[in-house]
């Protein structure tokens, strides 16, 4: 046989032993309908079919064969199977599929109202029952509930294309702000959450991460721009519009920005330290980071793109050394 | 071979599947081989075809045939080990089953949900996507390692990784027997014996360099019975200080500090006297996020937070 149908044939075999039991759960079924709920073609399905009629008991009688009604299938289009009792009910949940759902499950259940909590509870304790011996010991921790129905909200507000109001924190600038945006999807990178969004008051795309949304209100008023897909962030492409190329000079204790933000190279050094070039769109964002991690991070270029930072630092430490009255 | 393949799996299946007892492999061979042309070849696509069922998931059991001789292997299904234990979830369980398929945003789980899911359809479960309003979480699993983690603490199989620890360049090689993964604020975590020192540590997948490789066989180890990897990550993590910390902001200043504080107290004096200051109450309070706010907040205490804050400071200006 070749290895162009080895892979073809174990698959085959999956679908059958999915196809069966289905069938059996029902009297009689449309090819249309088994074709879809198996996930394939009416024409595969077909060929399965045909295929199963070949296998059975190893008696070699007419009788001990599985019994597809061929007659039924050319032409009525209906599928009946009998003399398969033994293949009544699917196959177990490999370890894989069982820990793959459980812990969706419990990810479900992290963001779901009380009374949702509850159905999800028992429903993950019949599959924990069905799964017996391989729950997985994953644990897919709790999202920050009021991020997860804000991010219902947010969707409900795409398909539905309103506008949405925003209470949004700048950290850059260290303040609140109200902005009318429209929204084009929710969008994830290492885990954090945007909203894409066109924003009125900036009058361009923007990224808002979710957890700094402090506040959304769905207006009734429909978006005014074209819609438009969210966009990928998968490649690192963050607004990389107007950005300075920065490169600073990081001690081991403040490496963790390598990770935490996209970075463009970095260089470690002897001593244990790094240079990092990043892209920065804001200074002000630039000069909260350094603020953070004083005195582990110092900009090497461009020029003066930390005198900001360093005088913010003298005046902070003058409130130690100098308090007034 | 005449028969397609898909029928011979399919019919050594059923065969081994019906028979109570152990089906010797000589008749095995005359049933459904009777065409191999030596017995090298059938052992070769024996062997082949009782792979391909089991990674599929169908339990084929080995055993001796013979209580007296010991020479002659035999091959069952027990159909209790083969069929999916019998489950019927009410519709608004089936809702949040259905729902389960959204949330993986990773390949490979994203299909094992839905093939269990297919599984759980073909036993008769009726599902009603969108009958219920619920935030539908999303999990992600973007570090390269995580499928090899997840794996191998599912098999019970050691693995070995490259690990690069945050402010050291050169990464260590590290054996670890996995216990578990988990979750915290987005990124993945792995939980487990370290074999080279002994004890238990966690590890964050995102500072895993290269490749992680499993070794040893499956079940190779056992997980201590009660085992909580979450709190086990929790406790081995870099701990969060807990005491209060008191600070005085400049008004309009330190929104995201406002959100968390546990009182505010305004119009109180500060260390000068350009604006009026806020006092607040904050718990888990670190250095790092207060000095991110410069001259626009003062650090009363603790202590020992106020005096990391002035050295820090201190040693910035000196150094420039």
């Amino acid at each position: 046989m070749s290895t162009a149908t080895a892979g073809a044939a174990k698959d085959q075999v999956g679908r059958l032993l999915r196809l069966v039991p289905y069938l059996h759960a029902r009297d009689q079924v449309s090819l249309e309908e088994a074709a879809q709920v198996i996930g394939v073609p009416a024409d595969q399905l077909d060929k399965d079919l045909r295929v199963l009629f070949l296998c059975g008991l190893p008696g070699g009688f007419p009788d001990d064969l599985i019994d597809v009604d061929l007659d039924a299938l050319e032409g009525e289009g209906v599928i009946r199977v009998s003399n398969a009792d033994y293949l009544a009910r699917p196959l177990r949940l490999t370890p894989t599929e069982a820990s793959a759902i459980i812990v969706a499950l419990r990810a479900l259940r992290s963001g779901a109202d009380p009374d949702t909590r509850e159905v999800v509870d028992r429903a993950l304790a019949k599959l924990e029952a069905a799964a017996a011996g391989s729950t997985p010991l994953v644990d897919p921790g709790d999202d920050v509930p009021g991020t997860l129905a804000l991010r219902a909200q947010l969707e409900d507000a795409v398909r539905r294309r309103r506008q949405v109001r925003l209470t949004y924190y700048v950290p850059a600038r260290d303040e609140e702000s109200e902005r009318v945006v429209d929204p084009y999807g929710v969008v994830s990178h290492h885990g954090v959450a945007y909203l894409d969004a066109y924003c009125h008051s900036a009058d361009a795309p923007r990224l808002f991460r979710l957890d700094r949304i402090h506040e959304a209100t769905v207006l009734d008023s429909e978006v005014t721009t074209d819609p438009h897909a969210p966009r990928d962030l998968s490649d690192g492409a963050f607004g990389g519009d107007e950005a300075t190329r920065v490169t600073l000079l990081l001690q081991p204790e403040a490496r963790w920005v390598e990770e935490y933000y996209s970075v463009e190279e970095v260089r470690p050094r002897p001593e244990g330290g790094a240079e990092v070039d990043l892209l920065v769109g804001d200074e002000r964002w630039l000069q909260r980071l350094l603020l953070r991690l004083t005195p582990y991070a110092e900009v090497l270029a461009p020029a003066h793109y930390g005198d900001g930072a360093a005088d913010a630092i003298r005046r902070a430490l003058a409130l130690y050394d100098h308090p007034a009255g | 071979m005449s028969a397609s393949k898909t029928e011979r799996l399919l019919n050594l299946l059923i065969m081994l599947l019906v028979q109570r007892h152990y089906v010797s492999k000589n008749r095995i061979r005359e049933i459904l081989y009777a065409d191999a042309p030596s017995t090298d070849a059938f052992e070769k696509t024996f062997e082949r075809d009782k792979d391909e069922l089991r990674s599929l998931g169908v339990p084929i059991e080995v055993g001796q045939m013979d209580a007296y001789f010991d020479d002659e292997p035999g091959y069952r299904i027990r159909a209790d080990q083969f069929a999916l234990p019998e489950i019927s979830l009410e519709s608004d369980e089936a809702s949040v089953v259905a729902l389960a398929t959204r949330v993986w945003e990773h390949a490979r789980l994203a299909e094992a949900t839905t093939d269990a899911v297919a599984k759980l359809t073909a036993a008769g479960l009726e599902l009603d996507l969108g009958a219920l309003e619920i935030a539908q979480p999303r999990l992600t699993a973007d570090e390269p390692s995580f499928d090899v983690f997840w794996e191998a603490t599912l098999a019970r199989r050691p693995v070995t990784f490259d690990y690069r620890r945050p402010g050291y360049d050169l990464p260590l090689t590290r054996h670890l027997e996995p216990w578990g993964v988990v979750r915290f604020s987005g990124r993945w975590y792995v939980v487990g014996q370290d074999t080279d020192r002994g004890e238990e540590r966690v590890f964050r997948l995102s500072r895993v360099v290269g490749p992680a490789t499993m070794s040893g066989p499956a079940g190779s180890f056992v997980v201590p019975p009660g085992t909580d990897v979450r709190e086990a990550a929790r406790r081995l993590a870099p701990s969060v200080p807990a005491e209060e910390a008191v600070v005085l902001l400049r008004p309009g200043a330190g929104a995201v500090l406002r959100r968390s504080a546990t009182s505010v107290e305004s119009d109180v004096d500060g260390p000068d006297e350009e604006t009026p200051w806020d006092r607040l109450r904050l718990t888990g309070a670190q250095a790092d996020e207060l000095l991110a706010f410069g001259p626009d907040v003062y650090v009363e205490g603790p202590p020992a937070l106020r005096d990391e804050v002035v050295a820090r400071l201190r040693q910035a200006v000196r150094a420039s």
